[in-house]
């Protein structure tokens, strides 16, 4: 007969159950989606970024655009009349880290690629409020003035190579020459560009 | 999902359920022990004792009813690996169900305004229709032309009956559709610099802003060896090509002599993109007849 006070004084035994109890969600829940298709494989012709658009990403991540843009579309109407075709395991396979986010302050950009010009992007990075008067994001001029110096690219697509990104040796090759001194407001509005465009397999037409 | 995981999620899931629900109510004090006592389990910290007692009873039950629910939820839900739950729900299915709902409340009223021109929607009885066009260009055209469609610097005002590629019912509705690109090339490197500043002096009198008079005389032999081929020999731009009038005093990249040399210089490539595979042939005809009321009154 095990009594509380039993487990509140084996602290062994306490730290065991606990153990099994909390992993219990993490073993139903998260284990089995490392072994499924529906979240392993990309969905069909995907692409990988290119030099270019992953040195984007990565300042996309140093200035923190997750923490107000989400990238992933919810199945409601809402959002797919919004956004376009809700967002599916296989797009993000290739992400990592993905980057979902957790909040919106400003819209969704899992397919913002292709919806506006190159010129507004770089209208609106350099100050929302010159194309978006009621705007609140912030201005990123420094963006039109730092470059890209590409030392790390090939480097971050080994180590993405090695998570199962499929560069190959050509692109990572090139990869330094590529971004070399471009500024970095090029990659970034390629890598905004790029987004939901590294495929075709949803209709977005809404 | 393999019969393996399935498997998996199933006997894990319901363990823990039951697991928890075992340790509950072994590790609840007996029944005899129901009235509350001053006993207490025997240590002292700085003055504070343990009392003993059984958990209240609507803890101990709120307890049982998260268990309850939680059997109730998985029997309803899918959560135990392969089973559908009884409802049957899914998200996608939950999704296309809203869908379905509103092509059943929408599509008539689309359907009713598609058989209409342009022309036809500014009709006052179907200012409705123009209202949905207005809702529409708020949501996908404001970003660049702003809320009342009067544009920003580089991306054109659409209420001044001012247009790059024309006006007409069919020339918007192309537009919105399949795009537009701009192609106004650099001329540095053709012009040098001097020709650049001559151009510009010449192009400002062409709307009748002050300018140097011997620049403009220069850059009127430059302006009509090289931009007339779009600009016109009077300077009144060509739709087809999206080529600005030069003598209206409107301009989508600004007036002032720097603007107009920087134009020059470097060139232009405004872009509207593409809404075909982003909105549908009835939305589009909405949006048109909408942007196309803003000129014509």
């Amino acid at each position: 007969m095990i009594k509380h006070d039993t487990i509140e004084k084996n602290i062994g035994l306490m730290v065991l159950l606990i153990i099994i109890v909390i992993s219990g969600g993490g073993l139903a829940e998260i284990v089995p989606l490392f072994f499924q298709a529906q979240t392993t494989k990309p969905v069909e012709g995907l692409r990988t970024y290119s030099a270019i658009e992953l040195e984007g990403r990565d300042i996309y991540i140093r200035e923190g655009c997750h923490v107000c843009h989400t990238q992933m579309i919810r199945p409601f109407r809402a959002e797919t009349e919004r956004y376009g075709h809700f967002s599916t395991a296989g797009e993000h396979v290739w992400e990592h880290p993905f980057l979902w986010g957790s909040k919106r302050t400003g819209p969704d950009l899992a397919r913002v690629g292709g919806r506006y010009s190159d010129d507004w992007h770089r209208a609106h990075l350099y100050n929302p409020r010159d194309v978006v008067p009621e705007s609140k994001m912030p201005s990123y001029p420094w963006l039109f003035e730092d470059r890209v110096t590409g030392e790390d690219t090939a480097k971050k697509m080994s180590v993405l190579r090695s998570l199962g990104v499929p560069y190959t040796d050509d692109q990572i090759a090139t990869a330094q020459d590529d971004v070399a001194g471009k500024y970095e407001i090029e990659a970034v509005v390629s890598y905004l560009q790029a987004l939901g465009k590294t495929h075709s397999v949803y209709n977005n037409k809404r | 999902m393999s019969a393996f995981w399935s498997a998996w999620v199933t006997i894990i899931t319901l363990a823990v359920i039951f697991g928890c629900t075992w340790l509950l109510l072994r590790t609840r004090k007996s029944e005899t022990f129901k009235e509350e006592t001053d006993k207490t389990v025997g240590h002292e910290f700085d003055g504070i004792a343990e009392y003993d007692n059984p958990l209240p009873k609507w803890w101990f039950q709120m307890f049982l009813g998260t268990v309850v629910f939680g059997l109730v939820y998985l029997a309803l839900y899918p959560g135990l690996g392969n089973f559908k739950g009884l409802l049957g729900w899914t998200s996608t299915n939950q999704w296309e169900e809203e869908m379905a709902h509103a092509d059943e409340v929408y599509k008539p009223v689309f359907a009713k305004y598609a058989t209409l021109s342009v022309e036809d929607l500014q009709k006052p009885e179907n200012e409705a229709g123009l209202k949905m066009g207005q809702r529409m260009f708020a949501n996908n055209c404001s970003v660049c032309h702003g809320t009342a469609a009067t544009g920003a610097h580089g991306f054109p005002n659409l209420t001044d009956n001012d247009w790059l590629y024309g006006g007409t019912p069919e020339a918007i509705t192309q537009t919105i559709l399949h795009g537009r690109q701009g192609a106004m090339p650099a001329w540095g490197a053709v012009l040098g610099e001097e020709g650049v500043r001559d151009v510009a002096s010449y192009v400002q009198t062409l709307s009748g802003q002050e300018a140097d008079a011997d620049a403009a005389a220069r850059g009127k032999t430059q302006f009509q060896a090289l931009c007339t081929a779009c600009h016109g020999v009077d300077g009144k731009g060509m739709h087809a090509l999206g080529a600005p009038n030069l003598t209206d005093n409107i301009w989508l990249y600004g007036s002032s002599f720097e603007n107009i040399t920087h134009t020059i210089r470097s060139g232009r490539n405004g872009v509207m993109p593409a809404q075909k595979d982003l909105l549908s042939q009835d939305k589009v005809q909405l949006i048109a007849a909408y942007v196309y009321s803003l000129s014509n009154k």
